[in-house]
């Protein structure tokens, strides 16, 4: 039966790896590290979180590995994404910057009168 | 030639990715579909942030005190779900049901908790099509993405229910025991997005 197949991971360790990812998150929150670093680390930390769940709570570390490469291929189609919309982001963004640069300029000038 | 002997000359029995059934690899299929589908909405999320200017800051709007709270439970709501699958696979029908009761518990209190959150984040003033704090697209994203995943957990839990009475109308626990597993897959990857979700709209 499919029951005896599994091997059976401890549940306990991995919530408790899940339960203190999750404490370390709200830790990292409130570290003056800068937000670049606090959201690299927190990606990290929702990965490994995401990952552990996947291979263990959902079997996927005893499934065939075609099956974990189906698993992970919407992950790189979300990132491709954020590429695909990057380049728009960074339009908008220059768009931003070229229309309020002429505002700013232009407002101190009045003051000289 | 009977009409049996055709059809698994059709169709193989066992598919070499997941041997125990068709609708574990149909779950499966499913799931990497709608990850897609969160994946877009994250990322869409992303870029709309970042090319706000007047994004608010989602930590100091939504707070995380809740949200923390609700996150260990869907945690713990995954840890109930296996155990009710590993009590089944020993035979013992009525701790995996208990345990498949937790879960559903754990899923219903988690979607009692977001609607609570919504109706105290409308009453500030957060509504899908403006708020006090800057960019309108900050509150329809949140009520698209946390709206979006909530449904799933209420899918769930009725998925969870439907199941327990599947498992005690089936006297034989390894007969119950691959649509369990597949219904274990769909809860945890709830549970997933929703690490996702935490991360990306409260604490980025």
């Amino acid at each position: 039966m499919a029951a005896a197949e599994h091997k059976h991971p401890s549940y306990m360790a991995i919530f408790w790896y899940l339960a203190i990812l999750t404490v370390l998150e709200l830790i990292v929150v409130f570290m003056p590290f800068g937000k670049l670093t606090n959201n690299v680390l927190l990606g990290a930390l929702a990965v490994t979180k995401a990952a552990l769940v996947a291979m263990y709570f959902m079997h996927l570390r005893f499934e065939a590995k075609t099956l974990g490469w189906i698993a992970v291929t919407p992950l790189a189609i979300a990132t491709l994404l954020v590429f695909v919309l990057l380049p728009d982001g960074f339009a908008v963004m220059k768009k931003t910057e070229a229309g309020s640069k002429p505002a700013a300029a232009a407002a101190p000038a009045p003051a000289k009168h | 030639m009977s009409a049996a002997t055709v059809h698994s000359a059709i169709e193989p029995a066992e598919t070499p990715l997941t041997p125990e059934s068709w609708g574990k690899l149909g779950m499966w299929v499913f799931l990497v579909g709608d990850a897609v589908g969160f994946g877009v909405l994250l990322a869409g999320y992303g870029a709309m942030r970042t090319t706000s200017g007047d994004w608010p800051n989602p930590y100091a709007v939504l707070g995380i005190n809740l949200t923390a709270l609700m996150t260990f439970l869907l945690i713990c709501s995954s840890v109930t779900m296996v155990k009710g699958l590993e009590w089944l696979g020993k035979g013992d029908r009525t701790r995996a049901v208990q345990y498949l009761f937790f879960t559903a518990l754990g899923g219903a209190i988690f979607v009692s908790l977001q609607a609570y959150e919504w109706t105290h984040l409308i009453h500030r003033g957060l509504h899908i099509n403006q708020n006090p704090w800057g960019a309108t697209l900050f509150g329809t994203s949140f009520f698209l993405v946390t709206g979006f995943h909530g449904l799933h957990v209420t899918g769930g839990v009725i998925y969870l229910l439907s199941m327990i009475r599947y498992v005690a109308n089936r006297p034989d626990p390894a007969a119950s025991y691959n649509a369990v597993e597949i219904l274990g897959l769909y809860w945890h990857f709830v549970d997933l997005v929703w690490i996702m979700v935490f991360t990306f709209l409260y604490l980025f």
